[in-house]
C-alpha cells in the first residue's frame, strides 16, 4: 500500500532533522494560522496562486527563491561549520552519511531552486513591461511554470524528513548514483525533482523567448530592444536548447534506476562517462543560463546610476549572442580528466579561452559607462562595482582551469569550489540582488531600505572573501572537495578563516531579510513610496507605468522611436503614457486553478514514484492529463477590462503624477 | 502586435486531414522499424542503419505534420529556429562523438 514507505523512514534518530523539522512546523503553522485568522485564504487564491499575471508571479517567485537560499545557506553554513570542527581526531557532529546529503542539497537546491527562480523572477517583472507588452504569450504556462518549480522544491525539502536526499553530488554522477550504489530513495528524490523542475524551466523558455521575439511594442526593432530583454533572449534560447539534454540525461539514469536498464551502468554494456557528457552539455550552458540575464541586469542598473547611456550598446548585444553561442562548445572543460586526448581537451580548452574575450568587453563597457558619468552611489551599484571586481577575479581562475594541464592539478579540489562560488555569488547572486533591489519599487510600489541594503552588500562582499580566498589557497595546498574531515595541519586555520566568512555571509542574509522587513514597515514613508512610477529618473519602458503597474501594464501600447525608449521620450516631451486616451476595452486573460492542480498531482506523482507507491503514482499521472484536458477543453479564458475602468486607472495615475509635480 | 491575443490562430496549421497523413505515416514507419528490429531480417550493422534512417525520416514527418514546418513567408521565424537548432543538435551529436570516441580510444574501454 505504502510501497517501501515505512515509518523507519522518518529519521527521528537524527537531532538535527527534529529539530529543523520543529522549527519548519513552528513557523508554519504560525504563518498558516495567521492567515486563516486574518481571512486571507480566499485573497491568496484568488489574487496570487491563480494569477496568471506576470507581476505576481514574479513576486511569488522571489519567495520561493528566498526560501531556497535560505535553505541552501542553512546547508552551506553546516558544511563550513563541520570543516571547522573535523580536524585531526574530531570526526564533527555531521556524520558522512548525513554531510554528503547536504553538500548533494546544498548545489541543486542553489542552482534549481534558488539561482533559476529568482531569474526566472526577474524574467517575469521585466520582460513584458521593458518590451511594452501587456502580458508574456502564454499566461497559463507561465502559471505551470511557477507551481512546477514550486512544487519540486517542496519534494526536494520533503526528503528532509521522509527517507533521504541523494548522496552523489549535485549532479548525481552514476555509478555511484546507480541502483547498485544508491538503493535509498535519494536519487529518486534528485530526478523527480529535477525533472519536474525541468518542465516549468522550459516551458518559462519557451514563453519569454515567444514574448520576446513576438510582443514587442511597435517600433521596437531588435537593436531597439533594451539589453536585458537581449540577455532574457540568449538565456531562453539557451534553455530551450540546454534543458532537453538534462531531461533526456536524468531520464536514462532513471531508467536505469527503476527499470534496471544499462545506460550509465558498470556492466551490461553501460558507459557513465557518457552521462558526464550529456550532463555537462546541459550543465554548461546552464550556468551561462544564469550569469547572462545578470549581465542584463547591470546593463539596467549602471546606465541609470550614471546618468548616461549604456556604454557600447551593439558590442554588448553582440558579446550576448557570442558568448550564447560559445557556451555551447566548452563543455568538456568539466572532466579534463575523464581521459580525453590532448587533441579533445585542447579545443575545448581553447575555445573556453574564448569566452573571457566577449565577457572582457562586457566589463569594459560597464567601466566606460561609469567613467565621466555622474555616478550615484545607490545601494544597486555596490552590488554593481562589487559585482565587477569579484567576477574580474572569478574569471581569471576560470581561464587558468581553462588550462588542461593546470587542469589536472586543480580538479575536484577546493581551487574550483572557490572558482564557481566566485562567479555564481559574484557574478549571478551579486547580479540578481542587485536587480531585486532596482525592480523593488516596480514590482511592489516602494523603494527598498537603502542603509540596510549597503550592510547587506558590505558583508556580502567581505564575507565572500572571506569565505572563498582560503578556499584557493586549500585548493593549491591539495585538499579534495566533498571532504567530511581530515588531520592535514596546515589545512585547519584556513578552513577557520572560511567558517568565518560563511558567518558574515550569514550577517549578510540577515541584512536582507531586515531590509525587507524596514522597507515594507516604513513604504508609506514619503521617500520610500514610489507615486511616479519612476523613481531613478531610468530609462526604460517599464518605469513609465505605474508602480506597481495596472494588471493591462500599458493602456496604450507606446511606439518606439529610440533605444532607452522612455529616456528619448522624456527629452522630447512626449508623453509615452498618452494620458487621456483614448482608451478601448483590453483583451486579458483570466486566471486559473490548473496551474496549481497540475503541479499537486506532479508532486504526489513524483512522491508515488520516489517510494514506489504505484497506485498514488498511477492516479496522479490521470490527473495530470485529465486537468491538461479540462484546461485545453476550457474556452472562457479570457475577459475585457472596460474602457471606463482602464480611464478611472489611469486618470487616478495622472492625478498622483500631477500632484507629485506640483509639490 | 502586442495587443493581438488570438497569435494561436495563424496560419499554416493544417487540418484534420494532416494530421491523419502524418499520423498514418507515423505509425507506418513505426511498424517497419519494430518488424526488421523483431524479424532479424538484417545484419545487426545493417539493422542500425535502417531503423536511424527510419528515425531521420520519422523527425522530418513530425516536423512537416506535426509541427507545420512550411516554405510559406509565416513560417520564417519557425525555420530559421528549425536551423538554428540543428546547428546545436549538430555541434552536440558531433562534439559527443568526437570526446566519446577520443576517450574510449585513451581509456582503451571498447
Amino acid at each position: 500500500m505504502l510501497g517501501r514507505l515505512s515509518f523507519a523512514d522518518i529519521p527521528v534518530d537524527v537531532p538535527i532533522l527534529v529539530g529543523t523539522f520543529l522549527g519548519v512546523a513552528v513557523i508554519g503553522i504560525t504563518v498558516l494560522g495567521l492567515i486563516t485568522y486574518y481571512g486571507k485564504w480566499g485573497y491568496l487564491w484568488k489574487e496570487w496562486f491563480t494569477s496568471v499575471d506576470h507581476k505576481r508571479l514574479a513576486v511569488m517567485y522571489v519567495v520561493v527563491g528566498l526560501l531556497a537560499l535560505a535553505r541552501g545557506f542553512a546547508d552551506a553554513i553546516m558544511m563550513r561549520t563541520q570543516l571547522a570542527l573535523a580536524y585531526a581526531g574530531n570526526p564533527g557532529y555531521l556524520p558522512p552519511h548525513h554531510y554528503d546529503q547536504i553538500f548533494s542539497a546544498h548545489g541543486t537546491i542553489m542552482i534549481f531552486f534558488m539561482a533559476m527562480v529568482i531569474m526566472t523572477a526577474l524574467f517575469n517583472l521585466v520582460v513584458p513591461l521593458q518590451i511594452g507588452a501587456r502580458d508574456v504569450a502564454f499566461p497559463f504556462l507561465n502559471n505551470l511554470s511557477f507551481w512546477m518549480t514550486t512544487v519540486a522544491f517542496v519534494l526536494i525539502n520533503v526528503s528532509l524528513f521522509i527517507g533521504e536526499f541523494s548522496q552523489c553530488g549535485w549532479l548525481a554522477y552514476p555509478p555511484l548514483s546507480e541502483a547498485q550504489f544508491s538503493p535509498g530513495v535519494g536519487v529518486d528524490y534528485y530526478i523527480l525533482a529535477v525533472q519536474i523542475s525541468g518542465v516549468g524551466t522550459l516551458l518559462t523558455g519557451v514563453n519569454f523567448f515567444v514574448t520576446i521575439v513576438k510582443m514587442r511594442a511597435p517600433g521596437m526593432t531588435w537593436m531597439k530592444l533594451p539589453v536585458f530583454c537581449w540577455t532574457a533572449l540568449c538565456a531562453c534560447v539557451l534553455i530551450m536548447v540546454a534543458f532537453p539534454v538534462l531531461t533526456v540525461a536524468v531520464a536514462l539514469l532513471g531508467l536505469d534506476r527503476f527499470l534496471g536498464m544499462h545506460f550509465f551502468t558498470n556492466d551490461g554494456g553501460g558507459n557513465q562517462m557518457l552521462y558526464l557528457d550529456l550532463i555537462w552539455a546541459w550543465g554548461h550552458p546552464e550556468v551561462y543560463i544564469l550569469i547572462i540575464p545578470a549581465f542584463g541586469v547591470f546593463s539596467e542598473v549602471v546606465p541609470t546610476f550614471s546618468e548616461k547611456p549604456l556604454f557600447g550598446y551593439a558590442t554588448m548585444v553582440y558579446a550576448t549572442c557570442a558568448i550564447m553561442v560559445l557556451s555551447f562548445l566548452v563543455w568538456v572543460h568539466h572532466f579534463f580528466t575523464m581521459g580525453a586526448g590532448a587533441d579533445v581537451n585542447a579545443f575545448f580548452g581553447i575555445m573556453t579561452m574564448i569566452i573571457s574575450i566577449p565577457t572582457g568587453v562586457k566589463l569594459f563597457n560597464w567601466m566606460f559607462t561609469m567613467y565621466k558619468g555622474r555616478v550615484e552611489f545607490h545601494a544597486t551599484m555596490y552590488w554593481a562595482i562589487g559585482f565587477m571586481i569579484t567576477f574580474s577575479i572569478g574569471g581569471m581562475t576560470g581561464v587558468m582551469m581553462a588550462i588542461p594541464a593546470a587542469d589536472f592539478v586543480l580538479h575536484n579540489s577546493l581551487f574550483l569550489i572557490a572558482h564557481f562560488h566566485n562567479v555564481i555569488i559574484g557574478g549571478v547572486y551579486f547580479g540578481y540582488v542587485c536587480g531585486m533591489n532596482f525592480w523593488a519599487p516596480k514590482a511592489l510600489g516602494f523603494k527598498f531600505n537603502e542603509a540596510w541594503g549597503k550592510r547587506a552588500f558590505w558583508c556580502w562582499f567581505i564575507g565572500f572573501y572571506f569565505a572563498f580566498v582560503p578556499l584557493y589557497v586549500l585548493g593549491f595546498d591539495g585538499m579534495t572537495r566533498r571532504m567530511n574531515h581530515y588531520d592535514n595541519p596546515n589545512w585547519y586555520p584556513w578552513l577557520l578563516v572560511a567558517e568565518v566568512g560563511a558567518v558574515m555571509i550569514f550577517f549578510g542574509i540577515v541584512c536582507q531579510v531586515t531590509q525587507i522587513y524596514v522597507s515594507i514597515r516604513d513604504r508609506n514613508l514619503p521617500g520610500n513610496v514610489d507615486v511616479t512610477g519612476d523613481p531613478w529618473n531610468a530609462r526604460s519602458l517599464e518605469w513609465s507605468t505605474s508602480s506597481p503597474p495596472p494588471p493591462y501594464n500599458f493602456a496604450i501600447i507606446p511606439h518606439i522611436h529610440e533605444l532607452d525608449a522612455f529616456m528619448h521620450d522624456k527629452e522630447n516631451g512626449i508623453d509615452t503614457r498618452h494620458a487621456g486616451g483614448p482608451y478601448a476595452p483590453i483583451h486579458m486573460p483570466k486566471n486559473t486553478a490548473a496551474g496549481f492542480f497540475i503541479g499537486a498531482f506532479s508532486f504526489t506523482l513524483g512522491f508515488g514514484l520516489i517510494w514506489y507507491i504505484w497506485w498514488l503514482a498511477a492516479i496522479s499521472l490521470v490527473g495530470v492529463i485529465a486537468t491538461v484536458i479540462a484546461r485545453s477543453a476550457n474556452h472562457d479564458v479570457d475577459y475585457y477590462i472596460p474602457a471606463e475602468e482602464v480611464a478611472r486607472i489611469e486618470n487616478e495615475h495622472s492625478r498622483k503624477l500631477m500632484a507629485q509635480a506640483a509639490e | 502586435m502586442s495587443t493581438d491575443h488570438s497569435a494561436h490562430s495563424e496560419s499554416g496549421h493544417g487540418g484534420a486531414g494532416a494530421y491523419a497523413i502524418g499520423f498514418v505515416l507515423a505509425v507506418i514507419l513505426t511498424a517497419a522499424s519494430f518488424m526488421i528490429v523483431m524479424g532479424h531480417s538484417l545484419s545487426p550493422s545493417g539493422t542500425l542503419m535502417a531503423i536511424s534512417v527510419l528515425a531521420a525520416i520519422q523527425v522530418v514527418v513530425h516536423l512537416i505534420f506535426f509541427l507545420h514546418m512550411n516554405t510559406t513567408a509565416e513560417a520564417k521565424w519557425n525555420n530559421n529556429v528549425f536551423l538554428f537548432t540543428l546547428m546545436f543538435v549538430a555541434i552536440f551529436i558531433v562534439g559527443t562523438l568526437f570526446i566519446m570516441d577520443n576517450t574510449a580510444a585513451h581509456m582503451m574501454s571498447r
